[in-house]
């Protein structure tokens, strides 16, 4: 399978200030699996140098999504390319989460939610989701996670009529600790540390981690993380571990 | 066709471009991407004596035109390079360069010794210069008098051509000469530049430890100088690092002196660095119309 390909941008939009989502042409072979991600190349500049990972956020074939938060000089760049521009795609990368068997819960922190949405579409109405952003501003994509996920549950800073306050493991804590299925979380670091403490071992958690990353195949070691068995590669031992496997 | 073919000690390199160290893991991460007899030899990241764990993260940050990086050396160590890592190098029709390194001069020893004893490496390239330094013999390229008798040692225990990667610190040609009267086959240059970058809200450094190493096109006209000064010294050859991306690129370097070069962070940037790199070599040639690419080496017009 060709991992390295031109890619035509279909769109690039906001969805809220910070935030955008890119849809790009890739060959209708290419395969992905949720969890996966791709790095994207501003074609002919030297600066920025690097490529950006993107967790794949959406594919149907022949169009990819990625959904990205625009953070800094890279992404600032690529939010203000246009429709029929080209970008260099390498990938996809990395571990997926693996494939669960029935209903599992998918908590996600703010943009985390670029990670886990490709997994609640690819298996309808199984998800229990708990999402958490700041305001009701930042909550992307309701209606269509409403249809996707079996139930949605999303917490705030300040309540609402249909969100909860405080922070997105507090409301699984309350809500979502007494099912007995696998979790699958992505979003910020204290979140992931916070989830850590509130799993038990016994009940399987995939979370999706990022590091800064080079080369996206494992050759740079650029990208580690802590685990219990020393430091491991996002890129190619990740980016999907059992959060009972990091040392967060 | 133009001949591509460079010689380096009693190698025959198909063609000068080779991967650098450190930016193509073992060959096997870039297989996916390139056809590795299409490269000129493979290095292979550095290896010591016993699995290295490396530094904490983070370990790079992006600069305008370049990376910073402090990966601190982590690799597998010899036992698992020699039964996980070449048989599949092997079966590839390209030299196969191990860099290598040592926490003393015992090791480097050790280290030149079991690698010599290996049928499939063509050759040695002893790393004496990394900027994520913590150890004596890792300083050396800074240090005549420790290089000169690493240089030496190292020397009288493998028969196989020995490059010796040098810093960009301090007086390269000096550096370089010292090698060449020690016996070494070619000098390698330059390695990354010791570097910083601060948060200026955290006050910290961005990476996991205070310093790291500067790689990518900034550093290239630091490192075609060195080249350069090189290879006005010695007569064995130089082989030229430092923020080649494009054929353009190479061809300063052979031009200013270098006899091979090696791409190294462009592999992060466009995994087919090395191929096209070749390619636009060849296509500079026929429209030149020079037949041997050792025409050009060297060449530059004060």
């Amino acid at each position: 399978m060709n991992k390295l390909f031109k890619s035509k941008i279909i769109t690039n939009e906001a969805v809220t200030e910070e935030i955008y989502l890119i849809s790009l042409e890739i060959p209708e072979n290419i395969e992905t699996k949720p969890g996966q991600f791709c790095i994207l190349r501003l074609n002919h500049r030297l600066d920025p140098l690097l490529g950006r990972p993107f967790s794949i956020f959406d594919h149907v074939c022949g169009e990819i999504k990625f959904l990205y938060r625009v953070k800094g000089k890279g992404t600032k760049i690529l939010s203000q390319l246009k429709k029929d521009e080209l970008l260099t795609v390498t990938g996809p990368f990395g571990k997926w989460y693996p494939f669960p068997q029935g209903d599992f819960i998918v908590i996600a922190g703010g943009i985390g939610l670029a990670s886990v949405y490709y997994l609640i579409k690819k298996f309808p109405k199984k998800a229990h989701l708990f999402y958490g952003v700041r305001n009701e501003n930042e909550i992307l994509f309701y209606e269509e996670l409403k249809e996707l996920a079996k139930h949605v549950y999303i917490s705030t800073e300040k309540e609402t009529s249909y969100t909860y306050r405080g922070v997105v493991t507090e409301l699984f804590k309350e809500k979502g600790k007494s099912l007995s299925l696998p979790i699958y979380a992505c979003g910020p670091m204290v979140m992931l540390k916070e989830l850590k403490k509130i799993v038990n071992e016994a009940q399987p958690c995939y979370v999706a981690t990022e590091e800064r990353m080079a080369c996206g195949v494992g050759a740079c070691l650029g990208c580690v993380i802590e685990t219990k068995q020393g430091f491991k590669r996002v890129c190619t031992d990740g980016p999907v571990f059992e959060i009972k496997e990091l040392l967060l | 066709m133009p001949s591509l073919e460079v010689k380096i000690g009693n190698l025959t390199f198909k063609n000068p471009v080779l991967t650098a160290s450190g930016t193509f893991g073992y060959g096997l991460e870039y297989s996916q991407f390139v056809d590795l007899n299409l490269l000129g030899g493979v290095v292979v990241k550095g290896l010591s004596l016993q699995p290295k764990q490396g530094n904490p993260p983070p370990r790079i940050y992006e600069t305008a035109c370049g990376m910073i990086n402090s990966i601190g050396l982590q690799n597998i160590g010899f036992e698992e390079f020699k039964k996980e890592k070449l048989p599949f190098l092997k079966k590839f029709n390209t030299n196969i360069i191990v860099n290598f390194f040592g926490e003393n001069l015992e090791e480097y020893i050790e280290m030149a010794r079991l690698l010599d004893s290996l049928q499939e490496i063509n050759a040695l390239e002893m790393n004496v210069s990394c900027p994520n330094k913590d150890s004596e013999w890792r300083r050396m390229g800074l240090e005549p008098e420790l290089l000169k008798k690493a240089v030496k040692e190292v020397r009288a225990i493998t028969k196989k051509t020995l490059i010796v990667k040098l810093s960009p610190q301090g007086d390269v040609a000096l550096m370089a000469k010292i090698c060449e009267d020690e016996g070494a086959d070619a000098v390698s240059l330059i390695n990354t530049i010791p570097a910083m970058v601060i948060d200026i809200k955290t006050r910290r450094s961005m990476l996991g430890t205070s310093t790291g190493g500067l790689s990518g096109p900034a550093i290239k006209p630091i490192a075609l100088r060195a080249v350069w000064e090189a290879s006005q010294t010695i007569k064995i050859p130089v082989i030229g690092i430092g923020g080649i991306v494009t054929a353009e690129d190479a061809l300063q370097f052979l031009i200013v002196g270098a006899r091979a070069i090696q791409v190294g962070t462009a592999n992060f940037i466009n995994p087919q660095a090395t191929v096209e790199i070749i390619e636009g070599i060849k296509q500079f040639l026929i429209e030149e119309k020079i037949k041997d690419v050792n025409e050009i080496i060297g060449s530059f017009i004060q």
